[in-house]
């Protein structure tokens, strides 16, 4: 197997992008991310994209071959792939790019992932977004996403205690992060109180608990390490990765407070590069909800089993703290816009490993994970990623 | 959603027929030609099976922004139901004050509509749950509006 490296990223702003389309977004991001590894289109051996939602949302199937026409890598016959796993469909689009340089197929691969949420009203996405989840035993019953992670919040509350205000400080975390990214959709700051008395989606969980439903696009370069030289950029490895999946439905699993496919996809991440939980600087989590930042990081073993709550209130997860979770902003305030967003936490850690993160840098980060789950956590992709 | 789509579960959605894998003895909702933790051996070896429809509530939560096509409905109760003979399923909880259901609580099955396809769709009914034991309801009679009849 071959070591594979990230030479290029590129990232729009999230947010309601009324005025730019999909193949727009996917162009604008795609060119960013080919300028910044100093390749050319004739450097591509293929494209991946992850996309969840442009048929429901868009009705447009066939993304791929979209966007590899906007990009200008028609002419030259690309072959181009796209990814769906929900909201996981990003880093999944990474995880077969990375495997396919791996083994040897190809040598450089654009993953591109970009998704249009509101060119649709609020209860269409809402219901597009729940698609992740089972459409005929979960969603048709009457149960919204957000009401699943509700009761995951309230089995989770009921076993280890977890708070109103822990849950708060989550998003509180978040928007201060999100503050120092120019990218984000909400770069601005709020308290804890304010997210605590936000108006009730599905008790426990309040407006401020849940991500947007945004547009956005990011893309990354991936290219054999042992090529990478050839190229200007300081390229980051990819030193581990992992997949798992788990139910589809949340009524069918053990126990309704823990997220098991991201467990197992942390152990197959952490094995193939041998290394463990503490050996991590930062790390971005798939936080669609506050509890699922809370559950990932129990999974991943950051924290232990119904600890990470209390600590993420302590001021650990913070930028400065001992393990800055969500420099970003999350999926909360830099914005949730599903087949992009596994490539955008990705962008992130590459940016603060390469120490251009600006004011939000964390200072000596070396090694930096990437989690990203669709659904309830019915698909689970890892990544570990260090600097040079 | 399409009609043969809804026909092919009518019997698992109106009547909660679900499965019994003779291989593990266990129940399966809904219904399954093939238990995963028991494999292909199961195929052919699982046979249709009316539960009883009572259960109890595992979790709960007041969906206050409603799911398409069950705004007249809100705020009401989601709740995730573990049956009597196993398997758990997610669904409404009806005929309560949503906010007195709790983990514990035992609830019954009733048949209800779950939606239409549009105004003048096709009308799709299922399986909702409501809480066995009566909770007392303090009524206002004196405020109640007289209907003539």
């Amino acid at each position: 197997m071959r070591e594979v490296s990230i030479i290029g990223i590129g990232i729009t702003k999230f947010g309601e992008l009324w005025d730019k389309s999909l193949r727009q977004l996917g162009l604008e991001t795609g060119l960013a991310a080919i300028s910044d590894a100093g390749i050319t289109s004739k450097d591509i051996d293929a494209l991946y994209i992850g996309n969840m939602a442009a048929g429901s949302t868009l009705q447009q199937e066939h993304v791929s071959a979209l966007m590899a026409d906007y990009c200008g890598l028609a002419s030259q016959n690309v072959p181009a792939t796209r990814v769906e796993a929900a909201s996981a469909s990003g880093g999944l689009a990474i995880r077969q790019a990375y495997m396919a340089i791996a083994g040897g197929f190809i040598d450089i691969a654009v993953v591109g992932g970009a998704e249009k949420m509101t060119d649709v009203s609020d209860s269409e996405s809402s219901y597009t977004v729940s698609m992740g989840s089972d459409e005929q035993w979960e969603s048709k019953a009457g149960a919204t996403f957000a009401s699943l992670h509700a009761m995951m919040t309230q089995s989770h509350m009921q076993q280890y205690g977890t708070t109103r205000e822990e849950m708060s400080a989550v998003s509180a975390k978040n928007h201060y992060h999100a503050s120092m990214n120019p990218m984000a959709q909400f770069p601005f700051t709020i308290s804890s109180e304010a997210v605590s008395n936000s108006g009730l989606v599905s008790s426990p969980l309040r407006m401020l608990d849940c991500a947007p439903n945004s547009d956005g696009a990011a893309a990354v370069v991936l290219c054999a390490t042992e090529k990478a030289k050839k190229y200007g950029k300081k390229s980051i490895r990819i030193i581990g990765s992992g997949q798992a999946s788990d139910t589809l439905s949340l009524h069918h699993r053990k126990h309704l407070n823990q997220m098991p496919a991201i467990r197992v996809a942390a152990k197959r991440a952490f094995k193939s590069c041998g290394k463990k939980a503490n050996d991590i600087d930062l790390i971005e989590v798939h936080d669609n909800f506050t509890i699922s930042e809370i559950i990932a990081l129990e999974e991943i073993g950051i924290f232990r089993r119904g600890k990470a709550a209390a600590k993420i209130l302590e001021g650990e997860t913070k930028l400065g703290g001992k393990i800055p979770t969500n420099t970003s902003g999350g999926l909360k305030a830099r914005g949730h816009a599903p087949g992009a967003t596994g490539i955008a936490q990705v962008v992130e850690v590459v940016q603060q490993l390469r120490g251009e993160a600006g004011d939000r840098q964390v200072k000596d980060a070396k090694i930096g994970m990437v989690e990203n789950h669709g659904g309830t956590a019915a698909t689970a992709v890892i990544h570990i990623l260090e600097g040079e | 959603m399409s009609v043969p789509r809804f026909w092919r579960e009518l019997d698992t959605r109106y009547n909660l027929i679900g499965s019994y894998c003779k291989i593990t003895k266990t129940y399966h909702y809904p219904r399954r030609s093939f238990n995963p933790e028991a494999g292909r051996e199961s195929i052919g070896g699982m046979e249709d099976y009316q539960f009883k429809g009572t259960g109890e509530i595992v979790t709960s939560t007041v969906v206050y922004q409603a799911q398409t096509g069950y705004e007249m409905f809100g705020p009401y109760c989601m709740a995730i139901v573990k049956l009597d003979e196993g398997p758990m399923m997610t669904t409404q909880i009806v005929d309560c004050d949503p906010n007195t259901v709790k983990p514990g609580m035992k609830v019954k099955s009733v048949f209800r509509k779950l939606g239409e396809d549009s105004e003048s769709g096709i009308l799709h009914y299922g399986t909702k749950f409501i809480l066995s034991e009566e909770i007392e309801i303090e009524e206002d009679n004196e405020n109640l509006p007289d209907i003539e009849v």
